[in-house]
């Protein structure tokens, strides 16, 4: 019985991660760069939620609306003037430096119109969830809100990747920038579409995440994100049914590590499991079932 | 480059004789370098006749810890006021002076330097832990009296010369596990605290040790770390599935806040219990209080008892500040009594030298038993920690209560 009430603890914190990962996977596999700083627009979105609910007496719905808006305008934003300039520049490395660079702009600006005081955030999802065994066992209603949205995320991100003309249009510039140029595809604005989507997954998550562990600060982001960036990878990063399978599974890792092994070591696991995995399957579990990126 | 000049000499100028003044000797060896100094000497001129006790006060007054310094320096100058109405130590008026420090260390030994050249013979401070250790080296040199009244870390008082009212860090450990087997709170202990902190991991180990032949059980100690400090239902789970009546948390509030809305979603409803660091969980913005209710910390004071000491000390500090006084208030305040009861039971007066006072209340130190407001009785040990008995309070309707 406890067995099974740490293994539904791990898919809490495995449906988290994977919310999350679904951003940093899309976002990879066709911009081709890890957007570091995705923890952080994560972390803005709550911040926004946050303030809207309070300022309307509650009204989370307005709030995660509110959200979305803003972290999807942030990402273009963030896109345009800080990674598109340096797109072009001789090392990949740049970027990557970049993100970083946002991702601290991004907690210190948070620091300093918010404080680094923590925030107890009201959860959006008011149902308390399932119970099971005379109450034994008990579900959240947020793990299984979330689990649901993850896959309609993952289903929508499919279909419209699939079935619409800027879905091909990712595709083809995942596969080659150069050529999909060459075949009329407007570049910049497909990777402008890629993050304002990834964004405004990043809200949606940051809903989410601090609606499991309703604990408010401008680094809330920062370590969920690295970790559903070893899930994205885990699951093979680029692949949308892979972050989610990652992000979950790393979660089950956790917390059975914590569990049976070490409360404290739990972290050393996680990280070591990256290292085999891309020791043994460089691509991740879904990396090479799926032939195209995304 | 004029300017500059000017300012340099009226430094250098003021600084010369700041240094006259520390040691007392008058104007007659002065090598002024400019003469819009001398407008300075008058500012020194209020003192009482005859010799007088001269304690400093250091603590942050400005900055984002004021509260501590101040608190610490308000109740300080309260005790000196008081001991002064009621003629004073030993028959001698004492006179009372505070710093600033800005929760900087090195600024606290500035103000360390300014005070000595006051003439401080005895120092209340630094307020915080940092500030107190950084003075400490100084006050060692010259041997000087340092009782801090609330740096808790170890260091603080590692030297034969400091002596401090709060308890340690980690001694908030033993005085928690004494708490807890006293009051017969728990007979299976569960805790969770932080191992990647010095501070909680230091209370936590210092719990155990003391835990052992008391009459409860710990029956699950499960860590975290800060690169790990989301999810909490494995370390709940555990210690419920223990069937810990009683959950230790040697931790921050920060981290306690979010375990309090964990374990009331499990529906596990343990007794609380921490220290110091959970102190602030109900200015958590947004946080529902109700879910502290009955959390209990261990904390030396606090402002609704109604012995008659704190009673006293509550009306008169919200009468002359306009504040509820907090626990350093409390420390300070018993940490100029305990000075006056040391100077008093080796007759100290003030005419004898920094060094040979430090000697003589150092030495008394460990002697005497204080009575004040964070405890009806306090001992020291060489050491410098005090033993004293814990006290605690518990949150009560959004409130701390006094936990008796």
């Amino acid at each position: 019985m406890s067995f099974l009430t740490y293994l539904i603890s791990g898919l809490s914190l495995g449906s988290i991660y994977a919310i999350i990962a679904l951003g940093y996977t899309m976002v990879y596999g066709i911009a081709k760069m890890l957007n570091f700083a995705h923890g952080d627009f994560i972390m803005v979105g709550c911040y926004i939620i946050f303030s809207v609910s309070g300022a309307l007496a509650g009204n989370s719905l307005v709030g995660i609306v509110v959200a979305i808006i803003l972290c999807t305008l942030l990402g273009i934003t963030t896109e345009f003037v800080a990674y598109r300039p340096l797109r072009g520049a001789a090392s990949p490395l740049a970027v990557l430096i970049t993100a970083i660079g946002v991702s601290y702009f991004l907690e210190n600006v948070a620091l300093l119109i918010f404080g680094a005081d923590i925030k107890s955030f009201t959860s959006v999802i008011k149902w308390e969830g399932l119970t099971f065994a005379d109450g034994q066992l008990r579900i959240q209603g947020v793990t299984i809100v979330t689990i649901l949205v993850s896959l309609l995320v993952l289903l929508v991100l499919q279909t419209f990747i699939k079935r619409t003309k800027q879905g091909q249009a990712m595709l083809a510039v995942a596969e080659d920038k150069g050529a999909a140029a060459l075949m009329g595809i407007n570049v910049n604005q497909t990777i402008m579409l890629t993050f304002a989507i990834g964004s405004a997954l990043a809200a949606i998550a940051g809903a989410l995440l601090c609606s499991a562990y309703p604990s408010l600060s401008p680094y809330t982001g920062a370590m969920p994100g690295i970790k559903a960036f070893v899930a994205a990878v885990l699951g093979g990063i680029g692949s949308i049914p892979g972050a989610m399978i990652g992000g979950l599974l790393l979660g089950i890792v956790e917390i059975l590590s914590k569990t049976y092994i070490s409360s404290q070591l739990s972290d050393a696991i996680v990280f070591g499991i990256l290292v085999i995995v891309l020791l043994v399957r460089p691509t991740g579990i879904l990396g090479k079932v799926i032939q195209e990126k995304v | 480059m004029k300017k500059s000049e000017i300012l340099t000499t009226a430094v250098a100028s003021v600084m010369s004789l700041a240094m006259l003044v520390g040691c007392g000797e008058g104007a007659a060896t002065t090598t002024e370098t400019s003469s819009d100094a001398t407008a300075a000497t008058a500012t020194e001129a209020s003192a009482p006749a005859g010799p007088t006790f001269k304690i400093g006060a250091i603590g942050p007054l400005t900055g984002g810890a004021a509260a501590y310094g101040n608190a610490v320096c308000n109740a300080a100058e309260l005790a000196v006021a008081e001991i002064n109405a009621n003629g004073g130590i030993n028959g001698y008026q004492v006179e009372y002076s505070k710093e600033d420090d800005e929760l900087n260390a090195e600024k606290s030994v500035n103000a360390y330097n300014t005070l000595k050249d006051w003439g401080m013979q005895l120092l209340v401070g630094s307020t915080t832990s940092a500030c107190s250790i950084a003075v400490s080296e100084y006050t060692k040199a010259d041997n000087m009296f340092q009782l801090t009244p609330s740096g808790s870390a170890e260091d603080c008082v590692k030297y034969d010369n400091a002596f401090r009212v709060c308890f340690s860090d980690p001694n908030q450990g033993i005085a928690s596990a004494q708490y807890i087997s006293d009051h017969n709170l728990a007979t299976k202990v569960g805790i969770i605290y932080d191992s990647s902190d010095v501070y909680s991991s230091g209370i936590y180990q210092k719990f155990t040790e003391e835990a052992d032949g008391k009459n409860f059980e710990i029956v699950s100690a499960e860590a975290f770390t800060q690169d790990n400090n989301t999810d909490f239902s494995v370390q709940l789970q555990k210690a419920k599935d223990a069937g810990a009546d009683l959950v230790f948390l040697p931790i921050y509030y920060k981290d306690a806040s979010l375990i309090l809305t964990q374990a009331n979603t499990m529906g596990y409803k343990p007794t609380f219990f921490g220290v110091d660091g959970l102190d602030g969980i109900l200015t958590v913005d947004n946080f529902d209080t109700a879910l502290a209710e009955g959390v209990m910390l261990l904390t030396p004071f606090a402002a609704d008892a109604t012995d008659d000491l704190t009673v006293k000390f509550v009306s008169q500090y919200k009468e002359k500040y306009g504040e509820v006084p907090n626990q350093f208030a409390a420390d300070a305040y018993d940490a100029v009594y305990i000075i006056k009861q040391a100077i008093e039971a080796k007759n100290v007066t003030p005419d004898m030298s920094v060094s040979d006072i430090c000697e003589a209340v150092k030495g008394a130190m460990t002697e005497i038993e204080a009575a004040g407001l964070t405890s009806a009785k306090m001992t020291w040990d060489a050491n410098g920690e005090p033993n004293k008995e814990p006290k605690a309070v518990v949150i009560k309707d959004g409130a701390y209560v006094s936990a008796q």
